[in-house]
């Protein structure tokens, strides 16, 4: 049995993917996801992988592309405004269809905005990570231990479906400690081979070409056609999600990553006064766990969707409820984290509105 | 429901986020949840900088901790902030030679020690914030006692045995103090 150890949620993102056989780091600094670059910084030379502090977001995401391109597990990671930065490198993985890990320690924004713990990049993480016909698979960790677990996993589904994954972190889940256990390491001679590389030919196979640019239309078209295919099985076999005393819920809250931990504590208040609260908390936001929320349909009279923005992840909650019930939403913004206090007292008011 | 919730707040530098470290590691050796979450980001020159730590027997919800059982405060600006926040019932255990306005609130006992001086009177200069440790611990008993030097061992590097003794004199200063 692995040892349980104490650890900020960067580090754990970091060591994690060192297990999971990440050998390249290409990064530019920027609060809050520090720690997770520092991390990096110090363990990579001792295991011969590379740590390189590049230029800007823009040089990092572009070695990322190179680093993927030649079949090697790499990993970039940035806040909010740094995402921005890579998003056309990210639409040209995805164009390229190379495996990848990104992590997004979420801040308070639009622009500059402030370096405090924000969820406001749902939409772009979910709907637009870049320009072009695309989606990139997205994990939303809650806890210490599940940036450790999806960091891990992240590796493997980018693999699979070769498909840039993002982690959708926040600065509370980065700076906080938890105790966590950390995944085995993974031997390297293990890891999936990959013959679309480009590794070098040695005349005896045509070469491999790693590209995003199709001047004919058909020609794109079929390519974007066959990726969404494969976007159609990630849809059906990589929805995750977590329910709380959703059984014979009356107000079902939706809430994910550092939210969905204050959501939890005013689902458990309103148990305690004797309301029918439960949660739904999304792991993955694409592909969202449409059937996991579908479940809940046949008891919820109501939905109260908490987030760390202004209402992003809300637009999901209703594709899905489809005005069958009233869908509310409660959020703070700029990197202020809501109370159980606060989100209890929607529970209230909501139950009120929609019992008999 | 076991839930401990403790906010530790004083100006930067003042070993606030090493002292909830501490009390985080006795939680994690007594295979308890817990969860450590720091103030992070540039801080007003004279404001506060400070950590919220829960130990608790179920899985712990929000890690900002915005009603605490128990505040620590080694300065009078974390004091004044916090001291409303404080849960009925609660404790506030000060740091009286950085907090000479140690007001009282009905519902919430103020403990306050001398803590710098009576760390500086035993030379051990900079380890107050050890001694209010000492002090959490005897008013709340969040650990076993023998967990508490475990968990200080935790996190003073080995190499450093001589630091490790000293927090360790400052603990037990703060639980006869």
């Amino acid at each position: 049995m692995a040892e349980k150890v104490l650890m900020k949620g960067n580090e754990a993102l970091a060591e994690a993917a060192l297990r999971a056989g990440c050998r390249f780091f290409f990064g530019y600094p920027i609060t809050p996801q520090t720690e997770l670059a520092a991390y990096m910084s110090k363990r990579m030379p001792k295991i011969g992988g590379t740590y390189l502090q590049a230029e800007s977001e823009v040089a990092a995401i572009n070695m990322v592309y190179g680093a993927a391109a030649a079949g090697a597990r790499v990993m970039t990671s940035s806040s909010s405004p740094g995402v921005s930065l890579k998003s056309e490198g990210i639409s040209y993985m995805a164009g390229s269809d190379l495996p990848g890990v990104i992590i997004n320690v979420q801040r308070g924004g639009p622009g500059l905005g402030s370096i405090q713990p924000s969820q406001s990049d749902y939409w772009q993480a979910t709907r637009a990570t870049g320009h072009g016909d695309f989606q990139i698979v997205v994990f939303a960790p809650s806890t210490v231990q599940e940036m450790a677990d999806l960091a891990y996993e992240a590796f493997d589904v980018a693999d699979k479906y070769r498909t840039p994954v993002m982690i959708l972190a926040d600065g509370m889940l980065g700076q906080m400690m938890e105790p966590v256990v950390m995944p085995a390491e993974r031997d390297l001679a293990t890891l999936p081979e990959k013959p679309w590389a480009a590794t070098g030919h040695r005349h005896k196979r045509f070469h491999n070409v790693i590209n995003s640019l199709y001047l004919p239309a058909e020609d794109l078209e079929v390519l974007n056609i066959e990726r969404y295919k494969r976007y159609d099985v990630i849809k059906r076999d990589e929805q995750r999600a977590e329910s709380y005393l959703t059984d014979d819920a009356d107000v079902v809250l939706v809430a994910f990553g550092a939210s969905a931990r204050v959501a939890r504590s005013a689902v458990n208040m309103a148990r305690e006064q004797g309301i029918k609260a439960g949660l739904v908390r999304p792991i993955t936001l694409w592909p969202y766990p449409v059937e996991e929320l579908v479940r809940t349909l046949s008891t919820a009279k109501g939905y109260l969707v908490v987030e760390m923005n202004m209402g992003q992840m809300i637009d999901d909650v209703r594709l899905v409820v489809e005005g069958r019930a009233p869908v509310e939403f409660f959020g703070r913004t700029g990197g202020v984290i809501p109370t159980p206090a606060e989100v209890y007292e929607r529970i209230v008011a909501l139950n009120e509105k929609v019992g008999e | 429901m076991s839930e401990l919730q403790i906010v530790l707040a004083g100006f930067g530098g003042q070993g606030v986020l090493f002292a909830g470290k501490v009390v985080s590691y006795a939680a994690l050796i007594e295979d308890r949840e817990l969860s450590w979450l720091p103030s992070y980001g540039p801080e007003m020159r004279g404001g506060t900088a400070n950590c919220s730590v829960t130990i608790s027997d179920d899985p712990i919800g929000s890690p900002l901790v915005t009603t605490p059982d128990v505040l620590v405060a080694m300065n009078q600006p974390s004091f004044d902030k916090f001291l409303d926040e404080v849960r009925e019932g609660g404790v506030i255990i000060a740091d009286t030679d950085m907090v000479p306005n140690l007001r009282q609130r009905e519902g919430v006992r103020v403990v306050g020690i001398p803590s710098t001086t009576l760390a500086e009177d035993a030379g051990l200069k900079g380890l107050s914030n050890i001694v209010l440790v000492g002090k959490l611990w005897a008013e709340t008993h969040f650990c076993a006692r023998e967990t508490l030097d475990a968990a200080m061992g935790k996190c003073v590097p080995a190499k450093k045995a001589a630091m490790l003794e000293k927090n360790k004199q400052a603990l037990e200063i703060g639980i006869g103090a």
